[in-house]
């Protein structure tokens, strides 16, 4: 693991300040780590944490204040935005406001062949388009020709994650890609994030608030807090032996099965 | 115990164009008493909400009452009159905290001011002063800064907004509180901290029982005495906190609880579940069980009519062959 030509993105000092007036806030704080090929990764961190400005700045959606962001060996301040984006993209907590919502599926999921390099006509879009939505377990037939308010949060949800099929990026960042849908459903999108990385060798970081979902799926997880990571490491580690006070109390707010939960009494 | 609330085959459903009607709550039968938690599970679209909101009595249009009856601390709701409803029910025997509910502060008005309005509304021969008095007394009572109630609903935190509504919403120490998730808009540590005072208004005697909707199941392990189960617009298993969550017998159950993911040992490299299939469209009329297609064990049987309640081992389960005993315990987590 800790040859340099296995790490895909390497983020060094990456800090970014908010200012407005003599107001200042400083979101993100000298942050740096790395992401293996083929990798799961969590960046775990409260509300407010920084940790959505930093998948914002790796996406090259935000411009960082200073530090870098170095992919394959680039940094990505001299790559094309094309170019970065056919390799790295994005998924985001709310599906609904990540698809214009005059077109139907099938019109954006055609557009996303854009990014693309290689030129294709409907019909060989058309039969990739299939061939993804098959991947993500929805049948073509049913969603192609509807709008998204037509369709339910985890349809939305898998229909994001069968654009990563089809552009098939080596690292896909993915902001609460499960927040606002029931855990039923959230076992069948892990499941297909799990495809993703043993099929295509995707390298995944999941953005989240859940301390449970960052368990079960990460190899590696970061506690982001106050914009400054305060712990990292193998996520059985992290979880089960916590050495930070903020991550232990972080740990300890998250409502188990079978550990207490609730002490009121007395508080 | 005292019973406060009694359900009994309540049916309520949404007017659709064209006639059609969309069953959300169809044939829902509950008790809850005093001093009790009453968590209700279920999936999206399963009509959990849709029940929270007609526990008071009230149905908004689209919304429709079809049939059964809300019985609430000896009082028919239902057949109540509106002004009584408004005057003597709501807020003093029931109180609704509906989802989203920290996004009703008025964002012109400060917390005092605000809660003098909603106040003038139930108790018109108190002053604005006496209102705003009581309020404070009620936020040190809890513990909880005073402040707060000169402050503007965006100089709050989430978790403190939260708080804030669910003590405007107890002030007039309701019977039953219905709070439809109150905490799935809060990160895990605010989440606490609500949960924490909706406990501790049981412990003080302040409110005397409460229902708590939620989908997330490890929360209802620590908030909940009874647990009930609900899908596609009835409850297919109601039980003991235990029960449901360490031992289920409806398969639907099982299915829930083996796709909670919580950091335990344990949990890493279990196999979740994976079903396919959505929950029935309601606008139909459902034969047979109603978790029939999704269902790892169903029969033919299953699909013939629908099952009713039966008693299985002190709980309730609404399945033809509900899971032995056995099976279960080779379910439970570890």
């Amino acid at each position: 693991m800790s040859s340099s030509n296995n790490v895909i993105l390497k983020v060094k000092e990456l800090t970014k300040v908010f200012s407005s007036g003599r107001r200042k806030v400083i979101a993100v704080d000298h942050v740096s780590f790395d992401i293996h090929k083929g990798e799961i990764v969590s960046l775990v961190g409260q509300s407010g944490s920084g940790k959505t400005t930093t998948a914002h700045m790796i996406l090259n959606l935000l411009k960082p204040t200073s530090g870098n962001i170095v992919f394959e060996d680039k940094d990505i301040k001299y790559v094309n935005k094309r170019a970065y984006w056919q390799n790295v993209q994005g998924i985001f907590q709310d599906p609904f406001s990540s698809f214009n919502q005059f077109f139907v599926v099938k019109k954006v999921l055609r557009d996303t062949f854009k990014i693309l390099d290689k030129s294709f006509n409907n019909k060989e879009k058309d039969r990739i388009i299939v061939k993804a939505l098959e991947d993500v377990n929805i049948d073509p037939d049913d969603v192609l020709e509807k709008y998204p308010f037509e369709l339910s949060g985890g349809q939305m949800q898998r229909i994001m994650i069968a654009r990563i099929f089809i552009i098939k990026p080596k690292l896909v960042i993915a902001d609460e890609p499960t927040s606002m849908i029931d855990s039923i459903l959230r076992a069948n999108i892990l499941e297909l994030f799990e495809k993703l990385r043993n099929i295509q060798g995707t390298s995944i970081m999941f953005i989240t608030h859940d301390i449970g979902l960052a368990y079960y799926v990460s190899d590696r997880i970061f506690i982001m807090h106050n914009g400054k990571i305060v712990e990292e490491g193998d996520a059985e580690q992290v979880i089960m032996n916590p050495n930070h006070p903020y991550t232990k109390g972080l740990i300890e707010d998250v409502p188990t099965l079978h550990k207490e939960w609730l002490l009121t009494k007395g508080s | 115990m005292k019973e406060l609330l009694r359900v009994s085959d309540l049916k309520a459903y949404y007017q659709l164009r064209l006639g059609e009607k969309l069953r959300a709550v169809d044939g829902v039968t509950l008790t809850l008493h005093e001093g009790e938690v009453l968590g209700i599970a279920g999936e999206s679209g399963c009509g959990k909400s849709t029940l929270a909101s007609c526990l008071s009595g009230l149905f908004f249009p689209p919304l429709r009452y079809n049939g059964g009856e809300i019985i609430l601390d000896g009082i028919d709701v239902i057949r109540a009159d509106k002004q009584t409803l408004r005057k003597s029910i709501l807020g003093k025997k029931i109180s609704f905290i509906p989802q989203s509910a920290m996004n009703a502060l008025n964002p012109t008005l400060k917390i005092g001011d605000f809660i003098a309005d909603v106040m003038q509304e139930h108790e018109p021969n108190l002053s604005r002063e006496e209102t705003i008095k009581r309020a404070e007394e009620r936020f040190e009572l809890l513990s909880l800064p005073k402040d707060v109630l000169k402050a503007y609903p965006f100089e709050l935190s989430g978790g403190m907004k939260q708080r804030t509504i669910v003590v405007i919403s107890t002030l007039m120490n309701p019977e039953v509180v219905v709070a439809d998730e109150p905490t799935s808009a809060l990160d895990v540590s605010s989440q606490k901290q609500v949960i924490s005072l909706m406990k501790r208004l049981l412990e003080m005697k302040i409110t005397k029982s409460m229902i708590f909707i939620t989908h997330e199941l490890p929360l209802l392990r620590h908030v909940a005495d009874r647990i009930a189960i609900m899908y596609a617009g009835v409850i297919l298993e109601i039980g003991t906190m235990s029960q449901i969550i360490f031992a289920p017998r409806h398969p639907y159950t099982e299915i829930l609880m083996s796709s909670v993911i919580v950091p335990e040992k344990g949990i890493r490299g279990r196999r979740l579940p994976l079903i396919s299939g959505r929950p029935p469209d309601l606008r139909k009329r459902i034969k047979g069980c109603r978790f029939a297609d999704r269902c790892p064990y169903v029969t033919e049987e299953c699909k013939a009519s629908e099952p009713d309640m039966k008693e299985v081992d002190g709980r309730e389960v609404r399945c033809i062959h509900p899971l032995k005993k056995k099976e279960v315990e080779q379910n439970v987590i570890i």
